[in-house]
């Protein structure tokens, strides 16, 4: 073949230009990470003090804490997590080991739909069905987060379970034990670490959710006194100071951001953390 | 010869108590069967595996019957703004709560118009980065990359919002746009004030929200795409650039496209981030410059203070209108993805 | 065949190469000398490290990730590990064809061909179309294809992929073609006409084959090289190898006692 030399540095030149090219995305891709912790880090951090976790917020234009909202947020999670966790891994569990037929394939579908509807559709929802008759509530929150929550441990516990090499089941139900307890002394047992990762990954995803909280729970500037009072939660709060004008209360706002994305990267990197060691 | 046998199948049983592997496997086999002593009768095992199916499966149609309930009941909720206006909904800018007025088209044009934006800014950078990380990098700073981009995902979108306010919009503001106002007025894109939020800061913080879903779609199918494809480029003598172009683009071009609609689909229904650096004026307006609404905005600023029914109904077509959008958009995505999935599955 | 291998120079010489996966030592200094024009085999069991072998022979071992190189091949008097040598440029010097058809997903049966020609900066259609031509014809798929140049290369059978594969590994002239085990993931009909087409190729250049099949070895091959544990325990006339092999553990695996 003729070959032609500067057709060979053409091509090299290329390459290197493509390849730096390609740095230089994935360097602006991680650009606003950078920047977001860092402005979070260092706004947030001035502002951050034990009194701000401990007291409520101020009346409007002075300064305070988000006592009320992060003890709001934990209710909602947790009312959320003891109704969508359960519901998720018995749906991953039938999908899973019962997962062929009509209604299989009707509940995967609609699980997807459900995953792909924005989350500020989820509160519309629940507006409807809840709202509209009860008022605003922590019950109407954690309603909506639930419904946000469902789809994303149901889906990941499915492929978790489908994971488990069939045969381990076929022992079982070899060794003369009926379907049911296969399920639940040996592969729930099996997959417990796994499982235990896509519930965090979800509970981490719901803390941050704002949109469906908007509507639902709206929030509050006292502790609620009951679940079905209107609740303050840590974005929505972190929202309203954003949007207050007060520069004070935007200072507020980053030590919020402060106290969420810690939470968040925390729970993220546990789960990293809890994948290592099960492989 | 008889009792041969039986003494070596004595020695076989001693040999177990005292081998401690031997005992725990024999002790683990025990620890496995039932713990009840009596094993239930047949009838009794075979109604509560029943009972367990259809436990599970009758909270497998409560959840179905729920989401049923939920599309029904925002069409419901819609019905009578969609009534009341008619096709006319969709096709009018106006959305006034004096005049009880509402049209969705400057809403839908802000959600188009930001998320194609952001589309163009962030799918170059992403299957950059989709690429550089798995063509590219070595594998250890691979490793470190891909979490961070993973991180960047699991940012909440208040954050994004807040930080978009307040550093992104005073740098577009101050730096970026008054520039584009003195060079490249002429152009309608870039026609009016320099005043930061709008169109343009929305799009910039989707892209950025977007990346990860359109890089981590775009991994995992060039993933499925056989090693040998890639050692055949190689072998051709092919840089690794033109390796890139041969196998890796070429073959995953349907996974890129379902990546981008995926990152689509998140950026129509992405909420608070836009809703706080888009300006919140319901106007339909072709400039990047210019202030507007998305669909998922105008939701999140007037839904909890919607003044007359016929308002909370028209903001509930909004979001029948974004539902169905979604929908189309990651029922477009996933059939994409599934079909290459497929393909690669057949050619292994 | 001595008189004539003293009068030529060695096409690829190795000289005590190593070869690693991470800590792994795949390849264990093998020095031999091929000499142009002749098919060579590669036989041992699973493991040995052949594949690896012949996957050094044109710097695709180094892609893999943890690999590693050591020692020297000569590929027409140049060492191709040497400093400043691009990989790029040897593997167009040095053919492959692979255990499965891997024709290009996305490209036509016209393009899979010509796709190694227009790297190197061929680009006058006429030019492309002959060379395009003379390979299918090379590769014994040209009265099968000719038709149908702009269907999908997966469209083909395995066994006529396979031949593309080779068209596409002769379209750019090398002198030297490495394959691993060509014909395993073919039906025998198509492996008989892979390895009719090995002898044919062998006037024009030298045919490195890994093989697992010992019949095919002895059908095809001039020179026969058996692999063990990553070493080449011997190296010589096919017919030598297969009838009165050396070494014993040679003697051992091709009467089937192992393997």
């Amino acid at each position: 073949m003729n070959f032609k030399n500067w057709t060979y540095l053409q091509r090299r030149i290329i390459n290197w230009m493509a390849k730096i090219v390609l740095f230089l995305f994935t360097f602006l891709a991680l650009l606003p990470l950078i920047m977001i912790l860092f402005y979070v880090l260092r706004q947030g951090g001035n502002v951050l003090s034990w009194s701000f976790l401990t007291t409520l917020p101020g009346p409007t234009g002075s300064t305070g804490g988000m006592a009320n909202s992060i003890v709001g947020s934990l209710v909602m999670v947790a009312l959320a997590s003891i109704v969508g966790i359960p519901l998720g891994i018995v749906s991953g569990v039938y999908l899973s080991e019962y997962g062929v037929g009509k209604t299989a394939n009707i509940l995967r579908f609609s699980l997807d739909l459900l995953t792909c509807v924005p989350s500020i559709i989820v509160g519309i929802f629940v507006y409807g069905i809840v709202v509209i008759r009860y008022g605003f509530s922590a019950y109407a929150g954690a309603f909506s987060l639930a419904l946000i929550m469902l789809p994303i441990v149901a889906r990941s516990s499915e492929e978790i379970f489908k994971l488990m090499p069939g045969h381990i089941r076929e022992a079982g139900l070899a060794l003369g034990l009926s379907r049911w307890r296969v399920i639940l002394q040996i592969l729930l047992p099996g997959c417990r670490k796994a499982v235990l990762t896509a519930i965090m990954l979800a509970v981490a995803r719901i803390f941050g959710e704002t949109a469906p909280l908007l509507f639902t729970a709206l929030g509050n500037q006292f502790y609620a006194r009951s679940l079905s009072q209107p609740t303050a939660s840590m974005s929505v709060q972190i929202f309203n100071w954003a949007r207050s004008g007060f520069a004070d209360l935007e200072q507020q706002a980053w030590a919020g951001s402060f106290v969420l994305v810690t939470l968040i990267l925390f729970m993220n990197l546990a789960t990293r953390f809890l994948g290592r060691v099960r492989s | 010869m008889f009792l041969r046998y039986k003494r070596t199948c004595l020695a076989k049983i001693k040999a177990l108590d005292l081998n401690p592997k031997l005992r725990n496997q024999r002790d683990q086999t025990q620890s496995l069967s039932p713990k009840k002593p009596k094993p239930p009768k047949k009838s009794e095992i075979h109604f509560a595996d029943r009972a367990f199916y259809y436990g599970l499966k009758i909270t497998s149609w409560g959840i179905i019957f729920l989401l049923l309930s939920m599309v029904v009941l925002i069409f419901k909720m819609s019905w009578p703004a969609l009534h009341h206006f008619g096709f006319r909904f969709f096709f009018n800018t106006e959305w006034n709560s004096v005049t009880q007025e509402f049209g969705a088209l400057a809403l839908i044009h802000g959600t188009l118009f930001t998320s194609l934006g952001a589309l163009i800014l962030a799918v170059p950078v992403g299957v950059g980065v989709a690429l550089f990380l798995n063509e590219i990098a070595p594998r250890r700073l691979a490793h470190a990359l891909s979490f961070l981009i993973e991180t960047l995902a699991a940012i909440p979108s208040v954050v994004y919002g807040f930080w978009g306010l307040f550093v992104l919009v005073p740098w577009l503001r101050q730096s970026l746009q008054p520039w584009l106002v003195d060079h490249f007025s002429w152009m309608p894109l870039f026609k009016g004030y320099p005043l930061g939020v709008g169109i343009m800061a929305a799009s910039i913080v989707l892209a950025i929200m977007i990346v990860p879903t359109i890089a981590s779609t775009c991994r995992e199918v060039f993933r499925a795409i056989p090693q040998s494809h890639r050692e055949a480029a190689l072998a051709l003598g092919a840089t690794r650039w033109e390796m890139i172009c041969l196998a890796v683009l070429k073959a995953g071009m349907s996974g890129v496209i379902g990546g981008i609609i995926l990152g689509l689909g998140r950026a129509l229904g992405e909420t608070m981030a836009v809703t706080m650096v888009i300006g919140n004026r319901i106007e339909l307006n072709w400039s990047l410059l210019a202030p507007a609404q998305t669909m998922a905005s105008v939701l999140a600023n007037q839904y909890a203070e919607a003044d007359s029914d016929l308002h909370l109904s028209a903001l509930t077509g909004v979001g029948l209108t974004l539902f169905a959008v979604s929908i189309l958009v990651n029922g477009g995505a996933r059939f994409v993805v599934w079909r290459i999935e497929r393909k690669f599955r057949g050619a292994k | 065949m001595g008189v004539e291998e003293a009068q030529k120079n060695p096409v690829l010489r190795t000289d005590e190469l190593q070869a690693y996966f991470g800590p792994f030592h795949a390849v264990k200094g093998v020095s031999v000398s091929i000499f142009p024009n002749q098919v060579i085999a590669v036989i041992g069991p699973s493991g040995c490290g052949k594949s690896t072998f012949i996957r050094c022979l044109n710097r695709l071992h180094e892609e893999t990730p943890g690999a590693k190189v050591k020692g020297q091949v000569w590929l027409e008097g140049k060492d191709i590990y040497g400093k400043g040598v691009d990989p790029v440029l040897i593997r167009r010097r040095v053919g492959m064809v692979f255990q499965k058809p891997n024709p290009f997903p996305a490209l036509s049966i016209f393009d899979n061909v010509a796709i190694g020609p227009k790297l190197m900066g061929l680009r006058r259609r006429a030019l492309l179309e002959e060379k395009v031509e003379q390979s299918l014809k090379q590769a014994a798929l040209w009265n099968e294809v000719k038709d149908k140049l702009n269907k999908l290369g997966t469209s083909l059978s395995g066994g006529q992929q396979q031949r593309l594969c080779i068209a596409r590994a002769l379209a750019i002239n090398p002198p030297v073609i490495l394959m691993d085990e060509p014909t395993s993931a073919l039906d025998p009909i198509s492996t008989a006409r892979i390895e009719e087409l090995v002898q044919e190729l062998k006037n024009r250049v030298t045919v490195i084959m890994v093989t697992h099949n010992m019949q095919q070895a002895s059908r095809i091959s001039d020179k026969t090289g058996f692999f063990l544990l990553g070493s080449m325990i011997e190296y010589g006339d096919t017919v030598q190898v297969f009838t009165k092999p050396r070494d014993s553990r040679t003697e051992q695996y091709i009467t089937g006692r192992f393997g």
